[in-house]
């Protein structure tokens, strides 16, 4: 057991957390926000020039050769700064596709210009009825012809007002909440009869509203198997659920830091405010959650490469469950010890727990998952 | 950076696994699978039996008895006798005691003491808090004066654990009562045969007789006793008080309590279906889970650094966040075995029948199930976990001034 970093990955870390140290503060990240597109193409540059964009592909085919503990420490210096850009969902979850579901062809068309920073890709799943359920899909997929023919409505896009290229899971078979008959497809945001309605979502980044009306794929769109899909999502969300967890700890640690530091120079009553013994138990509270947080993302980032899918996604529930329970009380707590300054849009506190709140809400929130887990026997089996 | 147990380790895991299959007497497996402390006769038992192999003491130095482990052999160890489940060597002599003896006795106190610790040839118990002197500790005022070659103390000690089984007890003495609080305090060693020593059991909520009140009347403790340095006796407290690491937060203890909890509901009705098919209850169940396994990655990360700085006794701020979590999850999973047992919870039963209260009601198959006797009072008995070892708002102190420099 060792929980070391190796020189590449000190290296990697190094240079991530002196970029987003550099062009990320609290100012810098509300000028990305200003802008059309809601944040910064200079830092989507930098992240293509550092590697971070070809971060988990393999280098023969254009990428970085990272693997899931590169991830984790981009994530959580990701975290760290409550960055806008499109890298979790084209990097991570789009990424994830194509390293699982593409075939070296599809990946050859892709990876090298993903990897420069030229293609940015979104994952449309959600659907008005699905909430969490991603096997829970109406968006249908016609064989037409050798290819196929997509109608359907996807919501809550990350970044799909961004996109160039959309991962669209759609019913190829079944009814629809079957787990078979999924079809997952590669669909180009500017093909004919996608429509794309972008917005902005409370945490600072971007959606789109995503309508596919007699979309015609050609048969090379499909990743993987166009009827038995399911698996491969559920593999790509378990990664997302490892990065997604490392993010979140990087997004605690801050909002902590940030925490204790206005304790300790907060006066009140002639006396800096840390010298309450009810606040300073608050904070050990936040501490201990947030060091819970960071056990279970170390553990997210070990499971998520488990090749037994049922152990995987029971662990990946878990990871789910602890981060999101942490992410509250963290989130709540630092606007609680901050006070009144933390309940304005200017002051960071609030950005920090808005982003908590939404990493939660990511790919199913805690309540979700408990739910889950229990349903699959929980962690421990009966004695 | 690789999160897994090694090979070696997985062996090592093995051998302890199997070492106690083989040794372990059945009936007190049994009597602890049933949630109920062994008894002193099991205790001792299995304590010789783990001499006898070299393993009675996981932390000790070779050169006094230890088996010169790691400190992941240490952990899967005591983690193992957790799962098994079988009893812990005695914490008195072993992780209190001993270290201290180690630490700061002499060559005769060591080649006196030490050896019989670890076969329990003799029972220690702790003479640290007093009526006045919970968790401010070294508000302690039980007094030791020196006359000619013995100390004689007189005070009074209070929930000193199992001191009816005791042979003899450490003790915290003030031998300066003009010094500084923390300056006066010697360490002492002390039969508790000696004329003047009374015990008086203290029952507590749950019936049992598992703490007590020791009174001290001109009780003479020869000189030699005193362990280290006269006056210095609080550097062996925290030095005792600091060797704790991971022994709050007792994962393995609590793993088996949750599938013995499973085992319960999957036998227990409720609403015409196993009570594991109520996502209520199940959800409650899960909650724990998933914290018990954040739980263990964290210890896990402590027992990475200690391998670090092997010898290293500083003290790690995150021993705090153990003791927190870890008495937080053994009492929700002590609460949710109760909640299991339903109406039968009610019938009062000491979870240990050893001694205590006369009030509480024999084990009787006619009226409760035998699985349902004693979890109420394991749940109200385990109430203490929070408030001993420096109860977790002392942790939270200490975390405040340690870790967040407030």
């Amino acid at each position: 057991m060792d929980f070391d970093l190796s020189e590449d990955q000190r290296l990697l870390q190094d240079s991530v957390s002196r970029l987003l140290g550099d062009k990320y503060g609290f100012e810098q990240r509300k000028g990305y926000l200003k802008t059309p597109q809601g944040w910064s193409a200079e830092m989507w540059a930098a992240y293509a020039e550092l590697g971070l964009l070809g971060l988990p592909f393999a280098e023969a085919e254009g990428g970085f050769g990272g693997g899931a503990e590169e991830t984790m420490l981009v994530a959580e210096q990701m975290g760290k700064h409550i960055t806008l850009e499109p890298w979790f969902t084209t990097v991570v979850v789009g990424g994830g596709f194509l390293r699982h579901g593409a075939s070296a062809a599809q990946r050859a068309g892709i990876v090298p210009q993903l990897a420069e920073g030229k293609l940015k890709l979104a994952f449309a799943a959600t659907e008005r009825q699905s909430r969490y359920d991603l096997f829970d899909v109406a968006t249908t997929a016609k064989r037409d012809g050798s290819g196929w023919l997509l109608d359907g409505a996807k919501g809550m896009v990350i970044h799909g007002d961004s996109a160039d290229m959309f991962v669209v899971t759609a019913r190829t078979a079944g009814g629809q909440r079957d787990k078979s008959g999924i079809g997952v497809f590669l669909v180009d945001a500017k093909a004919a009869g996608v429509s794309v309605k972008g917005f902005a979502t409370v945490d600072g980044q971007r959606a789109a509203q995503v309508t596919l009306s007699g979309v015609k794929l050609g048969a090379d769109a499909v990743l993987g198997e166009p009827e038995g899909g399911l698996p491969l999502v559920d593999r790509v969300v378990d990664e997302a659920i490892a990065a997604l967890a490392a993010e979140a700890v990087g997004a605690m640690e801050a909002a902590h830091t940030m925490t204790l530091d206005y304790l300790k120079t907060r006066q009140q009553f002639g006396r800096t405010i840390g010298s309450f013994q009810a606040l300073q138990h608050r904070s050990a509270d936040m501490m201990v959650a947030l060091e819970q947080a960071r056990s279970m993302a170390f553990f997210g980032t070990m499971s998520s490469q488990d090749a037994d899918p049922v152990a995987r996604r029971k662990n990946m529930a878990a990871v789910k469950v602890q981060i999101g329970r942490s992410a509250r009380f963290v989130g709540q707590q630092t606007i609680q010890l901050h006070g009144g300054i933390a309940m304005t849009m200017e002051y960071a506190a609030g950005h920090y727990f808005k982003r908590l709140t939404a990493n939660d809400g990511s790919f199913g929130d805690a309540d979700y998952w408990v739910r889950v887990l229990a349903e699959a026997g929980g962690l421990i089996a009966a004695a | 950076m690789d999160l897994r147990w090694t090979d070696e380790e997985k062996a090592f895991r093995e051998e302890v696994r199997s070492f106690i299959n083989q040794n372990l007497p059945a009936a007190t497996r049994e009597r602890m699978k049933m949630g109920k402390s062994p008894t002193k006769a099991q205790v001792v038992e299995w304590q010789q039996i783990l001499n006898k192999r070299g393993w009675a003491a996981p932390e000790w130095p070779q050169e006094y008895g230890g088996p010169g482990w790691t400190t992941a052999q240490r952990y899967i160890f005591r983690e193992e006798l957790m799962l098994a489940p079988a009893p812990s060597p005695l914490g008195f002599n072993i992780n209190m005691c001993g270290p201290v003896v180690i630490a700061f006795g002499n060559k005769e106190q060591k080649e006196r003491f030490l050896p019989r610790m670890l076969n329990l040839d003799d029972w220690w118990c702790q003479g640290f808090s007093e009526p006045g002197a919970g968790s401010d500790l070294a508000g302690l005022k039980t007094r030791a004066v020196r006359e000619g070659d013995h100390y004689i103390v007189n005070g009074q000690k209070t929930w000193t654990t199992l001191a009816q089984h005791a042979d003899w007890i450490f003790l915290l003495v003030r031998t300066d009562p003009n010094a500084k609080k923390q300056e006066g305090i010697s360490f002492l060693l002390c039969d508790m045969k000696t004329p003047g020593i009374t015990v008086r059991p203290i029952i507590t909520i749950e019936g049992g007789h598992e703490v007590n009140e020791v009174f001290f009347d001109d009780v003479k403790v020869p000189a030699e006793n005193l362990v280290g340095t006269e006056n210095r006796g609080w550097d062996c407290a925290k030095y005792l008080l600091g060797n704790e690491r991971f022994g709050q937060a007792r994962v393995g203890a609590s793993r088996e309590r949750i599938a013995r909890l499973k085992q319960i509901a999957a036998e227990t009705y409720d609403n015409g279906k196993p009570l594991t098919q109520d996502i209520g209850f199940m959800t409650k169940v899960t909650e724990i889970e998933v914290e018990l396994q954040a739980l263990e990655m964290t210890v896990m990360r402590v027992i990475a650094t200690a391998m670090k700085n092997p010898g290293s006794n500083k003290p790690d701020p995150t021993t705090s966040v153990l003791k927190i979590k870890g008495t937080e999850i053994q009492q929700g999973v002590s609460e949710l075995l109760m909640k299991a047992a339903g109406p039968y919870a009610w019938v009062d039963g000491d979870p240990d029948m050893e001694g205590g209260s006369d009030q509480v009601v024999a084990e009787d198959p006619d009226i409760a199930p035998d699985w349902a006797f004693g979890l109420a009072g394991v749940y109200f008995n385990w109430r203490k976990q929070s408030i001993y070892g420096g109860s977790n708002e002392i942790q939270r102190n200490i975390m405040a001034k340690a870790f967040l420099g407030l």
